[in-house]
């Protein structure tokens, strides 16, 4: 496994990494420098990699005592203006959700990745979707979002790793990954980006009131009206980004009857499926979103009008589907097939699916 | 030549001239001035970066006239890791009371002493939960009357007050752990040495300091702010008796 990280050190501008690596590595070079973990399957290859890479590059490296305090230790890094983050899977990301609010109401740029395993408990930790409704509705106590980015392989988990640091920046706002312990642990070719050059300058941060009034951070506020007025502030941000970031891609959809809707691992099996029901004479397509909130609903309305009928395809038991419907309407005929408890769909099964409808 | 004025008493340049929630009577006063003359004697204030609690000093933010941040209930010390790693340069410190540091914040506060965080914290133990309006607390005596034991604490029921110090004394990466209190001039004076102690082990990168300070909470004790007083100095200070449980620095 070390291997890889060998190639990233001779500065190979194409190299294998698994999922782990590769989004530890996109963090890196987005610049982040300071990350925080705890144990947990399927994502443990990521604290490892930081553990050699952060030293390297002059960041920092803690395995915490506990999720809470990993998420709480970002916050800090957040507060401090470094870029920062935390990985985990389900369970952990459960107990991180009290951070994540924090940082959401306190305006706060940072990175946590999720590896979605089988829940709910301790469930197993085989690849799942599940924790989609958590990632997309905001997950802890409060009115608030996270930006949430689905890769389907490890060059994407790079890539939008990456580019989650200039999203959590550019909105002051928690920015999530949610995969899967397929993609954290499949070893792909990955294409580095050249590290970030230009961080952007936090003047909100708190560094020392050298030459300025002191800085504070904080989510209460106490005076009536004022945390209602805090509220609209931060909706009207999260509007912002509806407007200037979803993101998704369509395959074979300009000449179709049954369009496949599908994130993640489980839209590159649709993919497969879609190729077979291709092969065969059916008119398959797939539509995917790559960011889960902002969800791209009118990107989707537009592609859904071609089609006959819609198969929403998750590991889970039926979460995106609500975003579908909400996109689409009621005037298309919508099926749903789901694996839920960490099982993963073969596309030869997603194929009987789509001559089923 | 003009002759400078030498002030002998003055409000610290880092406090605010914002008027404070607490109670008549609270400690919190007494301990945020000491916090605030100590960074000013120390020329740190433009370097200090400060950590809120959630409890009566959660808005310790519109006192200190330095940078603060919020912090989750209990996690002061992981935020404190967090900045402090960040920016090493820089002073930081948490301001922490007993249920937040020893009930829902005490993995926190084990761990940024096991791993000997070159931080200091100041923690208020006045026995109960202030601003929820007087719970029991981790540091609740034995037969002490709150809201939620009003026939008093019983060990069998509620289980046993927790002693900071002597628990974090034990731990290998703390350097300097030591408990005051606050009921007379002469114990305000040792406070206010203890802390200024612990931040500048801290500027001398001598690690994890932790200084509790036994503080008065009149309303919630129901008791006069004088008989407060007595109060920590005959049953307070007898469960959490005064004194330095551990100084690395002495043992040079």
């Amino acid at each position: 496994m070390d291997s890889g990280r060998k190639m990233v050190q001779k500065r190979v501008k194409r190299v294998i990494l698994s999922g782990c690596e590769a989004a530890a590595e996109g963090a890196i070079r987005a610049g982040c420098r300071f990350y925080a973990g705890y144990p947990i399957t399927p994502q443990n290859r990521f604290p490892e990699y930081m553990s050699e890479r952060m030293p390297e590059e002059g960041g920092i490296f803690i395995q915490a005592e506990s999720e809470v305090s990993a998420i709480n230790m970002v916050f800090g890094a957040a507060v401090a203006g470094i870029r920062a983050m935390t990985s985990s899977s389900s369970p952990g990301i459960s107990l991180k959700q009290e951070g994540i609010s924090y940082l959401a109401g306190c305006e706060l740029p940072a990175v946590i990745i999720n590896m979605n395993r089988g829940g709910p408990g301790l469930g197993d930790v085989t690849p799942s979707q599940s924790d989609y409704f958590q990632s997309t509705r905001g997950g802890g106590h409060g009115d608030y979002r996270t930006i949430t980015l689905a890769p389907w392989n490890v060059q994407e988990i790079y890539d939008l790793t990456y580019l989650a640091f200039n999203l959590a920046d550019r909105y002051r706002n928690p920015a999530l990954i949610l995969a899967d312990g397929m993609i954290a642990q499949m070893l792909e070719s990955v294409k580095l980006l050249p590290g970030q050059k230009k961080l952007p300058k936090k003047r909100w941060a708190l560094t020392g009131c050298k030459g300025r009034r002191p800085n504070s951070i904080k989510s209460l506020f106490l005076t009536p009206g004022v945390l209602e007025t805090h509220n609209w502030k931060i909706a009207s941000k999260y509007q912002k980004i509806i407007e200037n970031e979803q993101m998704y891609n369509t395959y074979m959809c300009d000449d179709m009857d049954i369009l496949l809707v599908s994130f993640g691992t489980c839209a590159r099996i649709c993919f497969e499926a879609a190729t077979l029901a291709r092969a065969e004479g059916i008119k398959a397509g797939l539509f995917r979103p790559i960011t889960l909130w902002p969800y791209p609903s009118e990107p989707l309305r537009m592609a859904a009008e071609k089609a006959k009928k819609i198969l929403v395809v998750e590991m889970n038991c039926g979460q995106m589907i609500d975003d579908v419907k909400l996109a689409v309407g009621n005037n298309i005929h919508i099926f749903f097939y789901g694996r839920p408890g960490g099982g993963v769909p073969t596309p030869e099964e997603i194929l009987k699916e789509i001559k089923r409808i | 030549m003009q002759k400078k004025e030498r002030y002998l008493y003055r409000k610290p340049e880092s406090l605010t001239d914002n008027i404070t929630i607490y109670c008549p009577g609270c400690g919190h006063g007494i301990i945020h001035r000491i916090i605030a003359e100590v960074i000013d004697e120390l020329g740190i204030r433009e370097k200090t970066i400060g950590i809120a609690p959630v409890g009566c000093a959660v808005l310790a933010y519109d006192y200190f006239n330095f940078d603060v941040t919020e912090a989750a209930h209990g996690r002061p010390p992981a935020v404190a890791t967090g900045i402090k790693r960040c920016l090493p340069d820089r002073i930081v410190f948490t301001y922490q009371g007993d249920g937040d540091l020893a009930a829902i914040g005490t993995a926190e506060i084990i761990h940024a002493a096991a791993r000997g965080e070159n931080i200091t914290v100041i923690f208020v133990n006045n026995g109960v939960y202030g601003m929820t309006k007087g719970q029991m607390a981790p540091t609740t005596l034995l037969g002490q009357k709150t809201t939620t034991t009003t026939k008093g604490r019983d060990p069998h029921q509620h289980g046993y007050p927790i002693r900071v110090c002597e628990l974090l004394a034990t731990i290998e990466g703390a350097s300097y752990i030591e408990r005051t209190k606050i009921d007379s001039v002469p114990d305000i004076i040792k406070t206010k040495r203890a802390i200024k102690k612990g931040f500048t082990y801290q500027i001398e990168n001598k690690g994890f300091s932790l200084i509790e300070v036994l503080s008065p909470c009149p309303t919630n004790w129901k008791k006069s702010p004088s008989e407060s007083l007595e109060w920590i100095k005959t049953e307070m200070a007898s469960f959490f008796p005064p004194g330095v449980y551990k100084d690395k620095g002495a043992q040079g």
